[in-house]
């Protein structure tokens, strides 16, 4: 019997390669181990200090791997990770300093054993080999972060790579011109490429046929060769937008060759036209837009939202930056219900009987909403006499009822909650609102808690805009009015505390269809978003709605803080990049996140994440006192 | 003259002797420390019996597993009651040695080594007590206990008893094997480390004799 090594072992047979050692080599393992405490930050081998006869699995907690001189965190190790084997395959010293960055537990295991039991495993060697060669802990740190910030992208559509035409349609030099131009008219391309080794040579295009043939300067009988247009003009596959254009401009013509290496020397790949140019163009963010506006009918907005997809899909897989995917996403979604809005209206009997807005609320309203998601809405409308308040909201309720049918129609799902304009509590006067407003705040209970929060982040988007104004500054009023709101908005933004310290077998839901599924929306990113807001209110600020927007603005105010905002502001922005390739990798909100999708590197930008979180709501306990609530 | 005759011993017992001759290692980083626990059938010293003996070493803050000991006794006495506790039965399959097999096993394990439990006078007393019974002398080893060791951390005044689930659940140790007496052993084990770390920051230089002092005495003082 030995229960503490068997212990061990059970630990140990869940990670790689302790997973591929007969249960017998584990357990004789185990039995050697060494289990150190360590107190956060102390180290546990230090840069340039002769190897020990050990390495190490992290059982409980985190070690930091650093390097020396920079004092740069090159590697963060969590559960069931194994550190200090490098430098002992390289029977070297320690090149990296191992220091607990929390309180950790850690199995010392005995290089010997292991050395004996993985030699004879081809299977856990060859794991080893491969977790060393594809190692990229030595890679610059931060290197698969941008760095731009919102304010320096203009568009990036310039610097999108361009899909080509593949297999693009050639001849031989000997083919004659007619037989050229047959294949082109039975191919319905505007040009033929002559290669020879399939290197190629040059280029007729329809204007050629026009200019040397049609006028009867060659005979068709004569070979391609002696109207083509030589030497070639070629690039490389990865040609950008830009450099196509401007290449197009310089040598006034329409269509590029592409090869191989980019140079006329290498195999023919492909063809870029200034019809390709055009189709990237189609799709980019202000293309969509103005397509909006042309559009009638709900159907066809649905296709332009499903292109807009696709422009987020192309935006995830070049890296670019999400804020900025951000602001295109919800720009096309704000005028894709404008026109809706728009649509509405004329479809009614009669025009509305006075002025009205029409509000996005919630992560619309944040304008954070990069996937279809529901549709949270409100409307308002200036008061009127009492005795036609009855029948103008009644009108307002049939208007708000189509724009959701509709909405409903272009993608975005009805609110469950029912939180939206066609409910006659979200639809109502200016002085209704307020009224309302003031009933939430004075009664603090968890509902109206959310109602207010959902409600706070309100965005214009259609109508009267003054109407909007004076609401809010009556919200911001009554609040004044009463501290303990901010109190209980603060207890509120502290409900889901980051579930730091379980990383590995971190809070996945529990039941139903998403079981062993992380809800990275309720877990990681509303804390963020309330926290935000809360912050941002407490301050009086009343016109920023959106997050980043928010922690920027924050950050600018309490210098002090800066740090802890900037990381929020980091980890908002990876968390909505998360959630939106998940979402769009498994064609839903991706709200929840199957742990096991997730690379080592996301989980280390996962776990900083939570920090910003912890961090962020350690300030708001503080600040508002919230400890003894708690 | 006959009552001055040293009484004879068995070897065993000689050897055990042996490990204190010479002077003791007094560097706290060599100081090898035995953290043991025994699961009994029940808490009457005099009546009842040790059911197993768990023991883990610590030297230098590091828990060594292959310096560990886990060892089941034969008993004539049961108790049905403390079953459900240590789920150890009359006959079982686990592999048993005698009560007089497995303090030979438990001496020669521990050797000069300064013996750590949690409320450490109760498993002292269940040893010496089965020593007794093989008409040996009482254990020669220091002993530290770790609720006396937490009382001296001061990290809680209200009061001067804690128990190893308290404790385990204040550091947040976790509690596998609990009832076991290798799987407390563990526990009290990194309970142990902990508290030095702890102890430590409130005196630079930790010594036995630091760790031995008992707090009331402190208090006279």
């Amino acid at each position: 019997m030995n229960t503490i090594a068997k212990r061990i072992s059970d630990f140990l047979k869940d990670f790689p390669p302790f997973n591929m050692l007969p249960k017998d080599e584990l357990l004789a393992i185990s039995k050697a181990v060494d289990i150190l405490y360590l107190e956060k930050d102390s180290d546990l081998f230090i840069t340039g200090t002769p190897i020990k006869n050990q390495f190490y699995v992290v059982k409980d907690g985190a070690i930091g791997l650093f390097e020396e001189e920079t004092n740069t965190l090159v590697d963060e190790c969590d559960e069931g990770d194994i550190f200090g084997l490098r430098a002992l395959i390289r029977k070297d010293s320690y090149k990296l300093t191992a220091k607990a960055l929390e309180e950790s537990i850690v199995y010392s295991l005995s290089a010997e054993l292991f050395e004996n039991y993985i030699t004879t495993n081809s299977e856990a060697s060859a794991f080893l080999m491969t977790s060393f060669v594809s190692n990229t802990r030595y890679t610059e740190p931060n290197s698969q972060k941008q760095h731009q910030s919102s304010e320096k992208i203009q568009d990036f559509f310039e610097e999108q790579s361009i899909d080509f035409s593949k297999n693009p349609i050639h001849c031989s030099p000997e083919t004659s011109i007619k037989a050229a131009a047959i294949i082109m008219t039975h191919k319905r391309v505007g040009s033929i490429i002559i290669t020879e080794n399939n290197k190629p040579l040059g280029i007729i295009t329809d204007k050629d046929l026009r200019i040397k043939i049609a006028t009867g300067l060659v005979s068709i009988e004569e070979s391609v060769t002696k109207i083509m247009s030589s030497p070639i003009i070629t690039y490389p596959e990865n040609i950008t937008v830009a450099e196509a254009q401007i290449a197009m401009l310089k040598y006034k013509i329409t269509h590029l060759c592409i090869t191989k290496d980019g140079t006329p020397n290498s195999d023919l790949t492909g063809i870029l036209s200034e019809h390709d140019i055009i189709v990237v163009r189609e799709n980019n963010a202000s293309a969509l837009v103005k397509e909006v506006k042309r559009t009638s009918t709900p159907e066809q907005l649905h296709q332009i939202r499903k292109r807009a997809e696709q422009l987020l899909k192309r935006y995830i897989k070049q890296q670019i930056p999400i804020a900025f995917a951000t602001k295109i996403l919800s720009a096309i979604n704000e005028s894709i219900t404008q026109k809706i809005i728009d649509q509405a209206i004329k479809e009614m009997p009669t025009p509305p009987p006075t002025a009205f807005a029409w509000l996005a609320i919630g992560s619309q309203g944040r304008e954070e909403q990069l996937l279809l998601t529901d549709q949270d809405n409100a409307l308002v409308f200036n008061d009127v006499d009492e005795n036609e308040y009855k029948k103008t909201q009644q009108y307002f309720l049939t208007l708000a009822q189509k724009i959701n049918q509709k909405l409903e129609i272009v993608g975005f799902e009805l609110c469950p909650a029912n939180m939206m304009a066609s409910n006659p509590a979200w639809c109502l006067s200016v002085s209704q609102w307020e009224q309302q407003f003031k009933k939430w705040i004075t009664t603090p209970d968890q509902d109206n808690l959310m109602l207010c929060s959902i409600f706070f982040d309100f965005e214009f988007v259609y109508g009267d805009k003054n109407l909007v104004s004076s609401l809010a500054e009556s919200i911001f009023e009554s609040i004044e009015s009463r501290d303990i709101f901010l109190t209980y908005l603060g207890l509120n933004a502290l409900k889901n505390p980051p579930p730091l310290s379980f990383f590995r077998q971190f809070l996945v839901e529990r039941d139903g269809e998403h079981k062993d599924q992380f809800d990275i929306k309720a877990r990681a990113m509303m804390p963020l978003v309330d926290a935000a807001r809360l912050l941002i209110l407490s301050k009086n600020i009343k016109t920023h709605n959106n997050t980043i927007v928010r922690y920027e603005k924050l950050a600018e105010l309490e210098p002090q803080n800066k740090e802890v905002f900037l990381a929020c502001l980091e980890a908002f922005k990876n968390l909505l990049y998360f959630r939106t390739q998940q979402g769009l990798l498994h064609n839903d909100s991706g709200r929840f996140i199957d742990l096991q999708t997730l690379s080592k590197a996301n989980r280390l930008e996962l776990k900083n994440c939570f920090k910003a979180v912890k961090e962020v709501q350690d300030l708001i306990q503080t600040r508002f006192k919230l400890s003894q609530f708690l | 003259m006959s009552w001055f005759r040293k009484k004879k011993y068995p070897p065993f017992w000689e050897t055990y002797k042996e490990c204190f001759k010479g002077k003791q290692n007094a560097e706290f980083e060599k100081i090898r420390f035995v953290i043991f626990d025994t699961e009994t059938t029940g808490l009457d010293i005099k009546k009842d019996r040790i059911l197993s003996i768990g023991t883990i070493a610590v030297i230098d803050k590091n828990i060594k597993v292959s310096d560990s000991l886990e060892s089941y006794l034969t008993q004539d006495l049961f108790n049905v009651e403390t079953v459900k506790i240590h789920g150890i039965l009359k006959q079982g399959t686990i592999h048993k040695v005698t009560e007089q097999e497995g303090i030979i096993q438990f001496l020669e394990h521990i050797k000069n080594a300064v013996l750590v439990a949690h409320h450490a006078a109760f498993d002292v007393a269940m040893i010496n007590q089965a020593l007794k019974r093989l008409n040996l002398p009482k254990l020669k080893n220091k002993v530290l206990d770790t609720g006396h060791l937490f009382v001296k951390s001061k990290l809680d005044t209200s009061k001067k008893h804690f128990s190893l689930n308290e404790l385990s659940l204040r550091f947040n140790i976790p509690q596998h094997d609990r009832h076991t007496a290798s799987g407390d052993a563990y526990i009290t084990a990194i309970l142990f480390v902990k508290l030095l770390c702890v102890l430590k920051k409130k005196n630079t230089v930790l010594s036995l004799s630091y760790l031995q002092r008992s707090n009331e005495r402190i208090g006279l003082l």
